[in-house]
């Protein structure tokens, strides 16, 4: 899967939890889940386990914690895959 | 953890502590009971003249038996210090089938469906001394334990 087709897979995830339309519309590498798309913290788990569905992986506890931003989770998402 | 422990923790206090019994929490499952007194503070004004269970008191109920009480259990499995434990909902979508007056009793149902990054979804149902189904649906919460920095 390539970086581009990464980022609308978890555009798709993240969709449903975002608060700040304007924000998601022009997301990029560097946007931020809270900051930017104003994501609760009770919904960035939402996102973090339909990641797990979604790719087939495990997200561990430190792993949890540095997904923050989209660029921080493709590299998460990227790293478990190919591992 | 003893049932009497969990109730001991509870960060609530008269007149907004829903739980006067837990009959059993496990890993998987919570369930216990709360008795309306007729005097409780909402009933003075729902409805004017006509005493009824608002159905934020009942999701309230719901959510300290299944969710909040379920949930020190298990943070309790991981930690030794439950001094500052922290709670919030997160969301709940519930259906409501039969009315509850003053005086009666209802018993809440918990099953877990994740516990993870802090926050705690559960499946749960509340019944009345007949036995019927009173509501029901998902309610979600944030439990930190702050003691332990986590």
């Amino acid at each position: 899967m390539t970086r581009e087709e990464l980022i609308q897979s978890l555009k798709k995830i993240v969709e449903p939890y975002v608060q700040d339309q304007e924000a998601f519309q022009n997301l990029s590498e560097e946007t931020d889940f809270i900051n930017d798309l104003k994501i609760n913290s009770a919904n960035l788990v939402d996102v973090i386990l339909d990641v797990e569905d979604e790719f087939d992986i495990e997200i561990d506890n430190d792993a949890m914690e540095k997904m923050l931003s989209v660029k921080a989770a493709l590299d998460i998402i990227e790293s478990k895959l190919s591992s | 953890m003893k049932p009497s422990e969990i109730i001991a923790l509870l960060p609530y206090e008269k007149p907004f502590l829903f739980v006067d019994k837990l009959f059993s929490v496990n890993d998987e499952f919570s369930e216990g009971s709360y008795t309306f007194s007729t005097d409780e503070f909402f009933y003075k004004g729902h409805f004017k003249d006509h005493p009824v269970t608002p159905g934020v008191i009942l999701t309230e109920v719901m959510a300290q038996i299944g969710v909040v009480c379920l949930g020190i259990y298990l943070i309790a499995q991981e930690n030794t210090n439950l001094d500052n434990v922290q709670v919030a909902l997160a969301s709940h979508e519930i259906d409501f089938y039969k009315p509850v007056f003053p005086g009666e009793t209802v018993k809440v149902v918990s099953e877990k469906e994740y516990f993870r990054f802090h926050k705690l979804k559960c499946k749960v149902a509340m019944y009345n001394d007949n036995n019927e189904l009173v509501c029901r649906g998902f309610i979600s919460g944030m439990l930190k334990n702050l003691s332990d920095g986590a």
